[in-house]
This record gives C-alpha cells, sequence and structure tokens, in this order.
C-alpha cells in the first residue's frame, strides 16, 4: 500500500509504549468507519503491541511493514 | 444487536513511589485502549497517585532498591543519605524524558478522560487524613467490599 491511499497519518516515531497504541487508537476514535489510518512507530514492541490492540477493538490491519527500524501500518476502521 | 460484554480489569494500587505508580497507569490507560473496562483501587501509600498535592512530586526509593541504575558504582546503603531521595527521583524522571514517556499526571489525564474508575480506600483515607477534597476530580472513595464487587468480575485481577 502507499501512504497516499491512507485518510489519516499518525507520526508515532520515537514514543515509548504505550504511547504508539494509545495514539494510534485516539486516531481510529476520531476517524470515519472504512477510513485508513497510516501509522509509523520506532518502539521495538510496536509491532506486537498495535497487533493486539487491533486484535481486541476489531479494526483491520490491512498491511504491516518496516524499513530502517521504523514499522509501518496501514489500519482501516471498522 | 446486542453489545458484546466488555473484559474487565482490576488493579489495586498499594505504592507510593514514582516508579511504582507508572505500571497500573500504563496498564490501564492500554487497557481501555483495548476496550477493557478498567477500575484502579488506591490503598495505603497508592492513595498518593490520586492526591492532588502530591502527584505531581512522586518520589523514587533510593535505599533497598540495588536495581536503581546508578552512573557511578555506589553502595545502596548510601541512599540513606540526605538529598538522595531527590537525587535519585531527578535520574528516574530524566531517564522517562529521554524515552519520551508520559509523566505520570499526563498518564492520569489520559486514565481519567478515558472513563477508568478510580477509587481511593477508606480506611486508608482516614488514617492519613486526607479528605476527598484532597483527591483528584473523578476519583471516588470506597473500600474493600466495593472493590471485590468489580474485582470478582474482572478478567485481570492486578496487586500493585
Amino acid at each position: 500500500m502507499d501512504k497516499s491511499e491512507a485518510n489519516v497519518f499518525l507520526d508515532a516515531k520515537g514514543l515509548s509504549c504505550p504511547m504508539p497504541v494509545l495514539k494510534t487508537k485516539k486516531a481510529l476514535d476520531s476517524m470515519q468507519h472504512g477510513q485508513i489510518l497510516f501509522v509509523e512507530a520506532t518502539d521495538k514492541g510496536a509491532k506486537a503491541d498495535i497487533s493486539a490492540m487491533l486484535k481486541r477493538t476489531g479494526h483491520e490491519l490491512l498491511e504491516a511493514g518496516e524499513k530502517d527500524n521504523v514499522f509501518t501500518f496501514f489500519i482501516k476502521k471498522v | 444487536m446486542e453489545e458484546k460484554k466488555k473484559k474487565r480489569m482490576a488493579i489495586i494500587a498499594s505504592k507510593g513511589t514514582l516508579d511504582m505508580a507508572y505500571p497500573p497507569l500504563i496498564l490501564a490507560s492500554t487497557a481501555v485502549a483495548m476496550d477493557v473496562e478498567v477500575g484502579i483501587f488506591f490503598t495505603l501509600y497508592g492513595v498518593d497517585i490520586v492526591n492532588k498535592k502530591k502527584y505531581r512530586s512522586l518520589q523514587v526509593a533510593p535505599i533497598a532498591n540495588p536495581a536503581m541504575p546508578s552512573p557511578i558504582p555506589f553502595p545502596n546503603i548510601l541512599g540513606i543519605l540526605p538529598g538522595m531521595t531527590a537525587m535519585a527521583s531527578m535520574m528516574m524522571k530524566n531517564m522517562i524524558k529521554k524515552i519520551n514517556w508520559p509523566s505520570i499526571p499526563e498518564l492520569m489525564d489520559v486514565c481519567l478522560e478515558s472513563g477508568v474508575k478510580m477509587i481511593a480506600c477508606t480506611p486508608t483515607l482516614e488514617m492519613t487524613g486526607v479528605s476527598k477534597s484532597d483527591l483528584l476530580e473523578g476519583v471516588e472513595v470506597a473500600g474493600a467490599a466495593e472493590f471485590l464487587d468489580f474485582a470478582l468480575d474482572a478478567n485481570i485481577n492486578l496487586f500493585v
């Protein structure tokens, strides 16, 4: 997926647990159903943590990646 | 459509040091983000975390804590020296800043805004002469039975 496909962009780089999760959830809460959120995070646990939060809240992880120690997520608000 | 019953977490926060104030608030704020209902019961020294006059200035206890990181090799017993608690607390605050962690008041705001149920234990308040007006807005007061009533239906129960 490309960044241009996202409706909302969240930069959580440099933040430690639990802030990337909290900010991702806050962003999702403010979005419309069906919109796509793009998140960047550098916290080492972000991949596991954000995935776990999405599993519990039902929002859909469309794509997760990692490049140069930055984790990226495309999330669809359900 | 009937809504699925929410998962629930109950935490007892019994310690009032800066380091031990973090686990309950971190877990509570994260659990809320995961659609979990959370209640924290503040008892004994833990009440300081919801005390308006104290929650901004919680400190770390350097003594009896050999895991406390130190810039120089340092016998733990020297933690009894005057000023060591303030120094250890300052060091910890710097470490917290370095990783961009929220402060206790910031985390507390997140918890209160997101609807974490906060309860201060009544015997502790009586014992320490703290009144309800000394507590942060939104903190309720109750005793053991209220906690147990909440905790009996919880999926996670923690004592911190």
